[in-house]
């Protein structure tokens, strides 16, 4: 039997029909077509699929969609506003932080959260900040330089 | 100043930071289904019975097929090995068992459906009935009198049985020397573990009888060669493989598997889109792993140190079927490395190669190339450890001197160039190799708290397979050439179609650069099309380190023609000798007379309006290379790792990680260091924490992550790096390749460096990966007997 949520996703509200078991990466991926979540583990330990639920990080592998039901959820597609990247964007691009993209979205998801709680993070903090993330191409030195630059831009920002 | 040698930040990124990137699964299209296959739990057992019917009955199922569903009566069905050796096994792979299961994993049947759950729903439905046989896991077991059979034409589970160099030679060798050291080592089975499992999206166009397939591959004109000739049987004109965003390969998305071929016969079969996307735990199931070697090595030197003989034999698992290119690993690309950077006077290395009721080992980060380096870096630093020699120097002593190159080996290989004393003068250097020493020192004495271990890793690759005809002759069933059509349009700017297949490496930032330096163009003016076998001519991929060496050098061969081309257009309308014209700066000149000249932009446009062309030369401006390298090329370097060892736990933390390495010209540092950083975490990966176990049942108790430990940012340093550059002599570039470099060496300079931490202990040597147990257990064992000792 399906069940219908209503979720507010990178500011717009969807309303669906789905089975209560679907997951929200599924939802989010097949019904809204948001593919930019990726999916790599089913088990949410590698943090591909992180995304934010009111806030804070969430690996949406093992969220229902219908958890997320009466709730707001940022994606990858919503971190950039008004046609702007967001600083852990442009820092991850900078720092040749990436490499065949496919962690990435969830790792600027979990960074994002991180800097959010922790807006001036040691090197050994970020280390552990992400440690719910895996990534198999930079061995994470770049994402740690990416992290920093992001962090500092944003103290800069701040203090000016 | 060109942009070659700059770090240009990479314009594949835009797409990737923003979600917009389009991976396999991503692609959705009208009315397509779902696919699941249906896997053995068991390793090894005969089928007695298949029922679909209650799977084909259930809710939202299309159709449920089984293996002889899968194939016509004269073609397709079966998935092929791309390398063959002399006297090689090479049993039939069905794309799903019909009869006898070999491995965990195997499918046996496939289910499609309307929608992700439903087909999942409906493969728990799949009735098989298996009578199970008795198993083998373990490559040297396998080739022991009595083991299970793998396959029935395969006696004593031998796929094939290969030697390199002189036996009798490094006999005498260990006859005549002053020391011998021996060790077995067992090189640990990797998961390849690219974050993006394998899938596929087969869409089979009736009224064209054409099939269009997007998968996670590496190389999609050797998956479409591949499917052509055996596993689907089509035309090979009536195939398109694309390969959109890849999410990382590490080898693994080179070879063809069943998947791929099933989910296309799904689609020809119904006349709907299928997709199939493996699970994490399918994926870990079913890549083809990496490694898994057992090793009995021994080393012969003289009084001073000096290696006089190495002998190498090592039993090789390749898992239940041979796939694509898994003869070649052990072999070409390990029995060939086994000199090291060293000047080796005899060697001799015999590997057997032992079918397993495991998946299929082939090609993983470094293939084959890690385990030699692992080999000849661990008897180096043993023999070290038996004449009382510092690690360093012991190679000193060894190297393949700089005015030695080329360099002939006892294992059939010719270095081009290298120099390798100043890189690991240069990583001694930046490690403060001496104030480490001096360090580690003062906590041995002081006796508690955590040990300081540091190891060295001088390694050598060879990687940009060539020259074809040689290859060739070694078994390859492919030329090792690469392809670039540059396409230059009528306003100047520019189209490369190339056959790398990138994943990850950042072709379009590497050769962009490569047109626009020898162009003096804005990179924005060239685009680069991979990855698709309708736009591009064809193409052998990208793996093993040869992108830039074979790929790029295609590119720039390609520039230099329509250079040339520009050069006969240019000189015409200058009224000038070809020969006294010249391009420099981005526009043709006549030689001594810059004032006359014409622009890139006006010679480009010339050639297309064709008014006024020299005679006999044709309109338009596009040419093509299919580059073959007239050798191997060989990167090298020296690594350092500095380790924590904690005795109380036995948990190994990397403190720091030196790395030198020499790529020859770097087109884009940025590049090439991030390539050194993923393959030494890669490398330290295997070192410390990845192990594919399968117990003696044939189950992979390492499947899913909570089992297999992949390194995360918290066990890592930030890495520290530099290189030396001795430019390749034989390519128009000067590259060599660096994608692997870090994984070849890592290994042994993060093992070297935990025995070093544990040397007191009496432990010499401990086989990857390095938990905090298997430490922990070696120390108690060890302090034990020491203590009863004394």
């Amino acid at each position: 039997m399906e069940r219908s949520v209503t979720v507010e996703v990178n500011g717009r509200r969807y309303e669906r029909s789905v089975e209560p078991r679907m997951l929200l990466v599924h939802f989010l991926r097949d019904v809204l077509g948001l593919t930019g979540t990726n999916v790599g583990c089913q088990t949410s330990l590698c943090g591909a699929c992180t995304v934010l639920i009111d806030g804070r990080s969430v690996k949406s592998c093992t969220k229902l969609a219908v958890q997320a039901d009466g709730r707001s959820v940022t994606t990858v597609e919503g971190l950039a506003e008004d046609g702007r990247l967001h600083p852990l964007q442009e820092a991850f691009r900078d720092q040749h932080a990436l490499q065949c993209g496919y962690c990435t979205p969830g790792f600027l998801m979990a960074a994002k959260s991180l800097l959010d709680d922790h807006p001036n993070p040691s090197e050994a903090e970020i280390r552990k900040g992400l440690k719910g993330n895996i990534c198999r191409c930079t061995g994470y030195h770049n994402i740690v330089k990416a992290v920093q630059q992001a962090a500092q831009g944003a103290t800069q920002e701040g203090g000016g | 100043m060109g942009v070659l040698g700059t770090s240009v930040k990479r314009r594949e990124d835009a797409a990737l930071i923003t979600g917009k990137g389009k991976y396999t699964d991503d692609l959705q299209v009208p009315d397509m289904t779902y696919a699941v296959i249906v896997r053995s739990p068991h390793a090894h057992a005969r089928i007695r019975r298949i029922d679909v019917s209650k799977a084909a009955a259930a809710p939202g199922v299309v159709a449920v097929f089984t293996g002889r569903d899968l194939r016509n009566e004269d073609r397709g069905g079966v998935v092929p090995t791309a390398w063959l050796l002399p006297d090689i096994k090479t049993p039939d792979h069905p794309i799903l068992a019909t009869e006898v299961v070999r491995y965990v994993g195997d499918g046996v049947a496939v289910v499609v459906a309307e929608s992700r759950y439903a087909a999942a729903d409906a493969a728990e439905l799949v009735e098989v009935d298996y009578e199970p046989l008795p198993v083998v896991v373990d490559p040297e077991k396998a080739a022991a009198e009595g083991a299970p059979l793998v396959h029935e034409g395969a006696p004593g589970n031998v796929a094939f049985d290969w030697s390199l160099g002189d036996e009798g030679k490094t006999d005498a060798a260990f006859a005549n020397a002053a020391h011998t050291v021996s060790a077995t080592l067992r090189n640990n089975r990797m998961l390849p573990f690219a974050i993006e499992p394998r899938a596929c999206l087969a869409e089979w166009d009736e009224g064209k009888g054409a099939l269009t397939l997007h998968m996670t591959s590496q190389n999609p004109h050797v998956h479409r060669l591949l499917m052509s000739l055996a596993s689907i049987g089509l035309p090979e004109h009536k195939i398109r493989v694309i390969a959109p965003e890849v999410g990382g390969g590490f080898g693994s998305k080179i070879h063809h598997y069943p998947d791929e071929a099933i989910t296309a016969w799904c689609s020809m079969r119904t006349g709907r889109p299928v997709k199939w996307t493996a699970t994490r735990s399918e994926t870990n199931l079913t890549d083809a792993h990496g490694r898994d070697h057992v090793t009995r090595a021994e080393i012969a030197l003289d009084g001073e140190g000096r290696i006089l003989g190495l002998r190498v034999r090592t039993h090789a698992a390749m898992g239940a079927y041979l796939s694509t290119f898994a003869p070649a690993v052990p072999t070409y690309l390990y029995g060939t490395l086994l000199s090291g950077q060293y000047d080796i006077p005899a060697i001799h290395v015999r590997v057997i190669a032992t079918f397993t009721h495991t998946a299929p080992v082939d090609a993983v980060r470094g293939a084959g190339r890690p385990e030699a380096t692992f080999v000849v870096e661990r008897m180096v630093d043993l023999a070290a450890h038996e004449l009382g020699l510092d690690p360093a120097e012991i190679r000193r002593r060894n190297f393949v001197p700089a005015d030695a190159f080329p360099y002939q080996t006892q294992v059939a290989l010719q270095y081009d160039s290298g120099d390798y004393g100043p890189a690991l003068e240069k990583a001694l250097q930046i490690a403060g190799y001496d104030e480490l020493r001096a360090e580690q020192a003062r906590r041995r004495a002081d006796g508690s708290g955590k040990q300081l271990g540091i190891g060295l890793s001088t390694y050598i690759e060879a990687c940009g397979l060539a020259p074809s005809q040689v290859v060739g002759s070694l078994g390859a069933q492919a030329g090792l050439w690469e392809s670039a059509k540059v396409r230059v349009h009528p306003t100047g700017t520019i189209t490369v179609y190339t056959g790398s297949s990138a994943h990850g490496q950042g072709h379009h930032t590497t050769f962009s650069q490569i047109v626009a330096d020898r162009l003096s163009i804005p990179v924005e003016s060239v685009d680069v099309v991979h990855g698709d076998t309708e736009e591009v001519q064809f193409g052998m991929g990208t793996y093993g380190s040869r992108s830039a060496a074979v790929g790029g050098s295609a590119i720039a061969v390609s520039v230099d023609k329509v250079i040339a081309k520009g050069r006969k257009i240019a000189a015409h309308l200058l009224e000038a000798a070809e020969g006294d014209v010249e391009f420099v700066e981005g526009e043709f000149r006549v030689k001594g007379s810059p004032d006359r000249n014409r622009s890139w932009g006006d010679v480009v446009l010339q050639a297309y309006l064709a008014h006024n062309l020299p005679e006999g030369l044709e309109a338009g401006l596009e040419e093509t290379t299919f580059y073959n390298p007239s050798n191997f090329t060989y990167p090298f370097g020296a690594h350092v790792a500095v380790v924590e060892v904690d005795p109380a736990t036995g948990v190994v933390e990397l403190a720091r990680y030196i790395a030198v390495d020499d790529c020859g010209n770097q087109i884009n540092p940025m590049i090439v260091a991030g390539q050194v950083h993923g393959g030494i975490a890669y490398g330290v990966g295997q070192a410390l924490f990845e192990h594919a176990v399968y117990d003696e049942g044939g189950q992979l108790v390492t499947a899913e992550l909570m089992d297999y430990a992949l390194p995360k940012a918290h066990h890592l340093p930030s890495f520290e790096l530099d290189h030396t550059v001795t430019p390749c002599p034989h390519n128009p570039l000067g590259v060599k390749g660096i994608g692997e470099a870090g994984t070849i060496a890592s290994p042994a300079a993060v093992v070297n460096a935990v025995v070093d931490a544990l040397a007191p202990h009496g432990i010499t040597h401990l086989d990857m990966p390095l938990t905090p147990e298997k430490v922990w257990r070696a120390l108690q064992t060890q302090d034990r007997h020491q203590e009863e000792g004394s």
